[in-house]
């Protein structure tokens, strides 16, 4: 029997860390991900974990420890957020390089500068081509749902490369909602006990050196592999979202189509907006019109074929970034959902709106508007503006 | 548990030849003297921050090292052996290994004084059982010689070079031993290969077998960037010590002791001389700064003797 419970995002994340039970956590506290390590301390005083929690100095430590801990055969995670994943960059290419199965949440929020501590993604994006698989989450059930299986696709064997899973700060983070969780044996039998193979550090048969300079007759090799099991993990994490399904009832794809059938006008957006745009959908298809929405949970590797075909009918697409690239030219996500679409037979008109930067409310009637500047390029075939910027003072 | 030297130099290397190392870098003395303090029947990881020892021994595809080798970046080797011995302390917990393990990393100055020098102090306070050896060679050497806190007042680098208006870097060393024997870890200790080996196998075997942290600063002769003959390397050691330029001492569990005194202690003049990096110090106007040097040597040297009672 799955267990009720009313958690916070964050309360949510520990938890499902605590089950995990992982075998090294090194962290560094940085708001709104601060509790993570918090709770997860707490845990680990209490021994209701056999972790060892490494408490490092900063979170480029955390990741350096994170590597070492990971490159000796232990499952490993940590937890971050803005400037921490930030200190963290140069680290996250070590990793994900190196083949590390890491597991870090990744609580968004604005990066410096200015500074300010409210959800937005520019951390997480600014991470994108790191090569670290990336996963993104609506609201507390499904940050608790892609944690664990996060284990699973990280591990495996097409693809060992690590993961972040991503969800919005403070309005997820800290927000508290009704969650079920699995039973803990559930959740240690469905993640398993983590063979590391025999290329590990500590493996007392065989010395393995890691992290070597890399010139060119072997680098390049190196980096194709990579993106081979990139590649991979697209399949992996289908599957391992069919498993979970069939333990939890919990249906997990690449994206979340929400009334895509039918659908002449729609928008892809990232995490806890989704929630707020599906309010909207409703409405809409109240009065008739035809609105759908795509969430995007899988944003590395990206689903192109899939989100192509998912598109290809609508009429007109706002892609929603929660993150400026400074490209001048739209955000992060809209630039890949529109390069996505550029195979297809018929294409939608696809523009796109950078929203929500530092923490900026977003309600109903700000994606309401969204839906109302497509019906009216449905309507009269006129583009005003591919390039958009949505709530901000001009 | 003293050193047996003769028993020691018989151990097999676990530091190969075939390495790319500069002829006579003293960096490959310093990894060999300290790896040989290791019980043979011990396995160790060794972590090394990016610089000279590390971009020449794990080329891929070959490695230098028989112990299992971790490079990660160039500022956090202190980190990245915390994360190794971590992982090793909860797989044995779980009984998952049983074998014996010992964790090294290395860093050249610049990867420790300067840029590591937070991951250092982290690793060392939270008290993981590592150890962490400097081997200073004074300068960032593999990027080409440029200045690093390590590097003596007045030497010529790339970037503290001497020129007309200034005759080279303007700032004394940083004391990077006296900052580690600041974090009140068990073991500290500054040695040198030197003579018979012994100072710096003693402490090797010290460090390593002492729970808990422990740090060692090596000085560590660099042909390339001092600009001495490479078949000097055991001169310009002994010259080191012998004008208190790089005193021999440890701090053990907060005791402070000098380990070598010269019998006959030389002026900084005759460490300098043979090395191209001061040549523009023995020119007559420029008297007056091996003068200041003297002084700041003889300062330091006095403060330790009072340290370690002497
Ligand atoms: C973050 C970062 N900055 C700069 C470098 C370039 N770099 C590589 S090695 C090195 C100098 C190493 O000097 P040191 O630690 O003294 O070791 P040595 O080369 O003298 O053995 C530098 C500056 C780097 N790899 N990473
Ligand atoms: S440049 Fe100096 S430190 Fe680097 S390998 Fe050559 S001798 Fe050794």
């Amino acid at each position: 029997m799955a267990i009720r419970e009313r958690l916070s995002g964050n309360e949510a994340v520990a938890t499902a860390m605590k089950q995990i039970n992982p075998d090294v956590v090194a962290a560094f506290p940085i708001t709104p991900s601060t509790e993570v390590p918090q709770y997860f301390s707490q845990f680990v005083a209490n021994g209701s974990v056999d972790t060892e929690f490494v408490a490092v100095e900063s979170e480029h430590s955390a990741m350096s420890a994170c590597v070492g801990a990971s490159a000796a055969g232990a499952r490993v995670m940590t937890a971050t957020s803005a400037n921490g994943l930030a200190l963290m960059w140069e680290i996250l290419y070590i990793a994900a390089s190196s083949r590390l199965p890491i597991v870090m949440p990744v609580i968004n929020r604005a990066l410096s500068g200015p500074i300010n501590i409210h959800n937005d993604h520019s951390d997480s994006m600014g991470a994108r081509d790191s090569g670290w698989i990336q996963l993104y989450s609506e609201d507390n059930q499904e940050a608790y749902d892609n944690i664990i299986q996060a284990i699973r696709i990280a591990e495996h064997k097409d693809v060992r490369l690590p993961v972040m899973v991503c969800m919005d700060g403070f309005i997820v983070s800290h927000s508290v909602e009704n969650i079920e969780l699995l039973e803990t044996e559930k959740v240690k039998e469905f993640v398993g006990e983590y063979d590391p193979g025999l290329d590990t550090l500590l493996n007392p048969e065989q010395p393995v050196a890691m992290g070597p300079l890399d010139l060119p007759p072997h680098y390049f090799e190196h980096k194709r592999q990579q993106a081979e099991a990139m590649k991979n993990a697209k399949k992996v994490i289908l599957e391992i979202a069919k498993e979970f399904e069939a333990l939890t009832g919990r249906k997990y794809g690449l994206f979340e189509e929400y009334k895509m059938e039918d659908a002449e006008v729609a928008i892809v957006v990232l995490n806890s907006t989704a929630g707020t745009a599906k309010e909207v959908v409703d409405e809409l298809r109240e009065k008739g019109v035809k609105a759908g929405l795509i969430k995007i949970r899988v944003f590395r590797p990206f689903p192109v074929e899939e989100l192509r075909d998912a598109l290809k009918h609508v009429k007109a697409v706002a892609v929603m970034d929660k993150a400026d690239s400074f490209s001048a030219a739209g955000g992060p996500v809209f630039v890949e959902t529109r390069a996505a679409l550029y195979d297809a037979e018929t294409k939608p008109v696809v523009i796109s709106y950078i929203y929500g930067l530092g923490g900026r409310d977003v309600r109903t009637n700000d994606i309401m508007k969204v839906y109302n500047d497509l019906l009216e390029i449905v309507e009269t075939g006129e583009v005003k503006s591919v390039y958009n910027y949505l709530g901000v003072r001009e | 548990m003293a050193l047996n030297l003769r028993e020691a130099v018989k151990r097999p290397e676990r530091f190969t030849g075939g390495h790319r190392l500069c002829a006579g870098c003293g960096a490959s003395v310093t990894v060999r003297a300290v790896l040989r303090a290791l019980k043979p029947e011990d396995k160790a990881v060794i972590g090394a921050a990016t610089g000279c020892l590390e971009v020449s021994s794990f080329l891929y595809p070959y490695t230098a090292w028989k112990d299992s080798f971790i490079h990660n970046a160039f500022e956090n080797a202190g980190a990245t052996i915390s994360g190794v011995e971590a992982a090793y302390r909860v797989l044995k917990k779980k009984g998952k290994i049983d074998d014996t393990y010992k964790f090294i990393a290395f860093g050249g100055d610049g990867g420790t004084y300067d840029i590591g020098l937070q991951s250092l102090s982290g690793a060392m306070e939270r008290g993981h059982d590592m150890v962490y050896v400097c081997y200073d060679n004074g300068a960032y050497m593999n990027t080409g010689i440029q200045r690093s806190s390590a590097t003596p007042k007045y030497a010529n680098t790339t970037t503290s070079p001497a020129g007309k208006v200034v005759p080279g870097k303007q700032q004394f060393r940083k004391d990077l031993t006296e900052v580690m024997a600041a974090h009140h870890i068990p073991y500290v200790a500054q040695t040198a290969p030197f003579g018979n080996f012994s100072d710096i196998h003693q402490k090797a075997e010290k460090a390593i077998y002492t729970e808990g942290p422990a740090f060692l600063n090596v000085f560590t002769p660099c042909p390339r960037g001092w600009r001495y003959d490479t078949p000097k390397l055991m001169e310009i050691v002994k010259l080191a010590i012998d004008t208190c330029y790089w005193p021999l001492y440890e701090v053990e569990n907060g005791k402070w002791r000098l380990t070598y005194k010269p019998k006959k202690k030389l002026p900084i003049e005759d460490f300098l001389r043979p090395q191209g990096r001061f040549k523009h110090l023995f020119k007559p106007e420029n008297q007056h700064l091996i003068e200041e040097l003297q002084k700041e040597v003889d300062r330091r040297w006095e403060m330790l003797l009072e340290k370690c009672g002497e």
